[in-house]
């Protein structure tokens, strides 16, 4: 909808550096990601974009470097400082991550509850709301997650990340282990959601197909830092092993071909 | 940040305006005052939301349940407020369905459900058993399938790594026992019967009781959470498609390895039991080692050793078998998984005590001087 005036960057990365052991994953990466903007991390596995993302949501810490989300740091600040922070983005983890003993109702809910924010009956208003927009039937909300199909369970999950209004949301591999049919479908649902509420996107993903529909921007990551960060356009003309490989490989020509073609 | 209610009311005019913000976050801080000014509105209050910046479903839901569910008479919104508001109207007139409410009907219903589930999982541990009979027979006609190094881990894992805790538990109970029972028996002048009651009573009745226990709560519930989580991440069933048995490669090492531990650690806990005691009984009585040990053959028959060691066997067999049962019975859900470790404990723990009790009765004549 409207960007807000403060134009802080949604996040902000300066030479975050990430080690396991002796094992040196990043080693000073940069990203700046605009309000409003979907980015897509893509690179090759091990390259470090899901521990990226994990940076990102608060679940590791980089071992040096500076991470601000909304314009405040992600790494100093109390807990509960920290905590605020997190309440304002959604997370779709790759499986889902749905609370196996809560029904589809009660996880959509669950957000809402803990912030403590609204009374049952606009609690129950905001989850047949989150429901529909997530297009299942307000019946679904007495399942149990272990009913539910793959397509469904990313659904579901994508509701309950978009419980507390986040400005923020990130995806891990949101298509992976879904059909082509639903990974089109869910990834068409993304879009709409993401221009009907403003969001800012950051994903994860080693999809062509869902990247091409979705990122308004590619950050490639690979030999520690970003290769590249520009539009796919852009990305596409920059020389250098890994994105050549990626995406001007046989499946990534087809899938470009492909999605290009369609629009 | 707290600003204000972003709400006005003009009293002359009846014009309710809502300005700034219509967020979760930005109202969170002045919900409360909001939901109080909201209530004192009048019903027929015109509205305009014109000065709104941002809206966002949980905004549009406030203002959708102050207007009682309806659109004010008046009101000035955007089209895309509009079209908010539409779906928030939507989602409120299609409610959640209810999960139905437990009635009389349904308490008989679980009462019939429980038994029935009890005669399921009778099925299924005879199922197991005689699954488990059939491997044996199959290993017995081809020995080179036996597998020897599951049962070896298995055996470390539940019979080595469990000997210090069972050592202290045994010391403790038998340090503790000793010195109740000495009390008593001073006052009779009966210390001699100290290494009586400790012989019979540690070696015959608590040492496998006290192991069992023990056991079913360290290896009993792992057992079962290791094939349930096998079964949440379809690693048994990867077994299964590779044509190996899921009885061979995992049920029959955890029984045969707990089979073949519980009497070692039967005598392993006995054994720290009595030193325990002993060591309480020359701190007490004056009991010297050499006199206790020298007494104990002697009013203890070695029959007593015999049983002890024989309930030790069967009660690492039932607790295994038990284990893997439910183990195999995972759902792939947390929850389940959660359900099924409690209640492999609590049934091996109940069945072993129920064991027990047979043992005592089949064996009343034999040991007993």
């Amino acid at each position: 909808m409207n960007p807000p005036a403060n134009c802080h960057p949604v996040i902000e990365m300066r030479g975050v550096v990430t080690r396991f052991g002796d094992n040196l994953v990043h080693d000073g990466v940069d990203l700046r990601v605009d309000a409003g903007e979907v980015v897509a991390l893509v690179g090759g596995s091990g390259s470090g974009k899901t521990t990226l993302l994990r940076h990102v949501i608060g679940l590791t810490r980089p071992a040096a470097g500076e991470l601000r989300l909304f314009g405040e740091s992600l790494l100093d600040g109390r807990a509960e400082h920290i905590r605020a922070l997190q309440r304002r983005f959604g997370v779709l983890f790759q499986q889902g991550a749905l609370f196996s003993a809560f029904t589809v109702g009660e996880n959509i809910a669950f957000p809402l509850r803990e912030a403590r924010v609204a009374t049952d009956a606009e609690i129950r208003d905001l989850v047949a709301l989150k429901l529909a927009m997530v297009e299942l039937e307000p019946a679904h909300a007495l399942l149990k997650p272990a009913e539910l199909s793959g397509g469904m369970v990313k659904r579901v999950a994508l509701a309950r990340a978009l419980a507390l209004e986040p400005e923020l949301l990130l995806l891990d591999e949101p298509t992976a282990g879904l059909d082509p049919d639903r990974s089109t479908a869910f990834v068409a649902l993304i879009r709409d959601l993401q221009r009907r509420l403003g969001l800012t996107v950051v994903l994860v993903t080693h999809d062509i197909d869902t990247l091409a529909a979705l990122a308004t921007k590619v950050a490639v990551l690979g030999e520690r830092r970003i290769l590249s960060y520009a539009s796919l356009e852009d990305t596409l003309k920059v020389d250098h092993p890994f994105i050549h490989r990626f995406f001007h490989g046989e499946h990534g020509r087809r899938a470009l071909a492909r999605v290009q073609g369609g629009n | 940040m707290s600003a204000p209610a972003p709400l006005h009311f003009d009293r002359q005019q009846g014009v309710a305006s809502a300005t700034g913000d219509w967020t979760l976050r930005a109202l969170q801080p002045v919900l409360r005052e909001l939901r109080a000014r909201l209530g004192a509105l009048p019903a027929d209050a015109h509205w305009t939301l014109a000065g709104v910046e941002r809206l966002d479903s949980f905004g549009a839901t406030l203002l959708w349940r102050a207007w009682g569910q309806r659109w004010p008479e008046r009101v000035e919104v955007s089209d895309e407020q509009r079209a908010l508001f539409g779906e928030v109207a939507a989602a409120a007139s299609s409610p959640l369905p209810v999960a139905p409410r437990f009635t009389v009907l349904d308490a008989v219903a679980a009462l019939g459900t429980a038994l029935l589930s009890f005669g399921a999982h009778l099925a299924d541990f005879l199922r197991l058993l005689g699954q488990l009979l059939l491997d044996l027979g199959r290993l017995l006609r081809h020995p080179h399938e036996w597998p020897l190094l599951e049962i070896s881990a298995n055996l470390h894992k539940v019979g080595v790594r469990a000997m210090p805790v069972t050592a202290l538990v045994g010391f403790l109970i038998g340090v503790v026992l000793s010195y109740l029972s000495a009390l008593q028996l001073r006052a009779f002048g009966a210390d001699i019967f100290i290494v009586n009651i400790l012989g019979l009573g540690i070696i015959r009745e608590l040492g496998p009781v006290l192991v069992s226990v023990l056991v079913a709560g360290r290896s009993g519930s792992a057992m079962t959470a290791q094939l349930g989580v096998m079964r949440v991440t379809e690693e048994s069933d990867a077994l299964a498609a590779m044509g190996i048995s899921r009885t061979i490669r995992l049920v029959l090492p955890k029984v045969a390895a707990l089979t073949l531990a519980m009497p070692l650690l039967v005598l392993w806990t006995s054994g720290m039991a009595l030193f325990g005691g002993m060591v309480s009984a020359w701190l007490q009585l004056d009991l010297s080692f050499g006199f206790f040990l020298d007494t104990l053959p002697a009013v203890v028959p070695i029959a007593n050793l015999y049983i002890g060691l024989a309930k030790g066997a069967v009660f690492g067999l039932l607790i295994a078998l038990v284990a893997c049962h439910f183990g195999l019975r995972v759902a792939p859900n947390t929850e389940s998984l959660s359900a099924n470790t409690t209640a492999s404990v609590v049934s091996a723990i109940t069945l072993v005590i129920l064991v027990d009790a047979v043992f005592a009765i089949a064996t009343r004549s034999i040991g007993v001087p």
